[in-house]
């Protein structure tokens, strides 16, 4: 008789991904198991690196916002609103108030785009495919805005350094109030497909848990944090292109679970929609563009601008050395961070719920490896 | 006990399902049956680039000021002149376009002074070739011509 046989192969290595479906784009994990469950994980990144740190140095700043947008495609405005208000504060340059309320019109479409691409394709992942087919439906409709108003859907280049580069459309500000009447029973209904399912509820519950103290120890922010019970929000803590002027309430969980999270997002989606209804009520008229030098030449000097984008914090680090181009441009991007807990999370759960955690950590793969 | 009734009799996966049944009406069907029906894009689609030209002499409206090269992000347009004697002026003589580099960020529309680099509404820019996405002068004015299956 042999010493072992494979039954008694109590460790085994496993790679998951690139080419995972579940994944969310090409991310590898290398997962060390016994039998299903999981003993250890280690990331693999890379494999969507383009380099647009080092594309940032080689660019003038105009230049460099439709590269922004590249990173985390599916929430591109956001990005481009990050980048724009770094060099602006770089530029020392003031936002008209127009294009302020406009900026945050679009971010929260955003934001609700973002979470709407996560929850299909979490869904998706857990195996239940309706919701991704909702989903997508209402997206299409943030899209076409999107399109109507800028001439891009996904890669929207909305924002100009300064402000705005195209006044709204006719017709804009009754779209996205029909678009708000329409989505909030919309969310209504992903909740009584999803929420109550009890598949859903075994899969999600007590899955991937994190504290508020693993969260800060992490870094993680975005939804992953307020779902541990942390009432933090960019737009709160420290307002930026006038969040303050709107009421809102930062949904919280309590469990730091991946059902808590869910929860978070889903009623984050429709704090988004009253901020949008207060913005669109209180829109000022007025220059969309704000003063702004033709060669756009910042003094020397650093600065560091961050905002809550749907998946998290998302800061741009910018080092001017007195040129049109940037000396350093650093992004630190939400995703990235987040990811770090995956090990944290996965220990000790099963190979299913390593699924489960990638998706209820919202990573784009195109922020990750940037 | 309303909680466990519920769960014997599978409420919760009943209520899911009703919701997929309340959209088995034809009216909410989204398909779009592409090549036969295209879709109308907007307005301000960035879309392939059009050099625009006088409509009444057909002269190129373009003064090779060279602005659009410089504002492009990948340095993907290349224009050439030459000064006219007569007139003292330039004059466009060559415009490419690499179309596979373009990202359509309509920094290159924005700096022109004179409105005559457009991005359209066209999407259609496959080609066969590498060569078939650098566009020269005259398929800049002319436009792409996509190729039509007959189906």
């Amino acid at each position: 008789m042999p010493d072992s046989t494979y039954l008694d192969a109590t460790e085994l290595v496993l790679n998951m991904g690139p080419q995972h479906p579940s994944t969310h784009g090409v991310l590898r994990v290398i997962l060390k198991l016994d039998g299903e469950k999981v003993l250890g994980t280690e990331c693999v990144i890379g494999y969507l690196h383009r380099g647009v740190e080092k594309i940032g140095e080689n660019r003038t700043y105009a230049q460099f916002a439709p590269y922004v947008d590249r990173m985390d495609y599916v929430a591109s405005v956001s990005n481009g609103l990050g980048y724009c208000l770094a060099v602006e504060k770089l530029l020392g340059v003031e936002v008209p108030p127009r294009a302020q309320a406009v900026r945050v019109i679009l971010t929260e479409l955003n934001r609700i785009a973002s979470h709407l691409i996560w929850l299909g394709t979490h869904a998706l992942d857990v195996g239940a495919i309706t919701p991704l087919f909702y989903t997508m439906r209402e997206r299409e409709e943030i899209l076409k805005i999107y399109e109507k108003y800028c001439g891009a859907r996904l890669t929207t280049h909305a924002f100009r350094i300064g402000g705005l580069q195209y006044e709204l459309y006719e017709g804009f500000e009754q779209e996205v109030r029909a678009f708000c009447e329409m989505f909030l029973p919309k969310v209504d209904e992903y909740e009584e497909l999803l929420t109550g399912n009890r598949i859903w509820i075994a899969r999600l519950k007590n899955v991937g848990v994190l504290t508020a103290e693993d969260c800060k120890a992490y870094g993680v922010t975005g939804p992953m944090l307020r779902a541990s019970g942390v009432e933090w929000d960019l737009r709160k803590a420290q307002p930026y292109s006038g969040y303050e002027q709107y009421d809102f309430k930062i949904p919280t969980g309590v469990n730091g679970d991946s059902y808590d999270r869910y929860l978070v997002r889903m009623e984050e989606m429709r704090q988004s929609v009253r901020i949008i209804r207060q913005a669109l009520d209180g829109l000022p008229g007025g220059a969309i563009l704000g003063k702004v030098p033709k060669v756009i030449k910042p003094p020397v000097g650093e600065v560091y601008v961050s905002i809550e984008a749907p998946k998290g914090e998302l800061g741009y680090y910018l080092v001017s050395d007195g040129s049109t181009q940037p000396y350093r441009v650093r992004v630190r991007p939400p995703s990235f961070v987040n990811l770090q807990a995956l090990d944290k999370m996965c220990r000790g759960a099963l190979v299913a719920d390593v699924v489960v955690i990638i998706g209820t950590i919202d990573i784009v793969l195109g922020e990750v490896d940037r | 006990m309303g909680q466990f009734l519920r769960r014997l009799l599978l409420i919760d996966l009943i209520e899911g399902l009703w919701v997929t049944f309340r959209y088995q009406r034809p009216k909410h069907i989204y398909t779009e049956q592409y090549p036969a029906e295209r879709p109308k894009v907007a307005e301000r689609y960035r879309g392939a680039p059009r050099l625009n030209v006088n409509p009444e002499t057909g002269e190129t409206l373009c003064i090779a000021c060279n602005l659009c090269a410089l504002a492009c992000p990948e340095n993907l347009i290349v224009v050439s002149s030459e000064r006219n004697e007569k007139t003292r002026r330039k004059e466009l003589t060559h415009f490419t376009y690499d179309i596979s580099r373009c990202m359509f960020c309509g920094l290159c529309e924005d700096a022109c002074p004179v409105d005559a680099l457009e991005l359209t509404q066209d999407f259609e820019l496959a080609s066969y070739t590498r060569e078939g996405a650098i566009w020269d002068r005259q398929m800049l004015e002319e436009g792409p011509r996509p190729t039509r299956y007959p189906y």
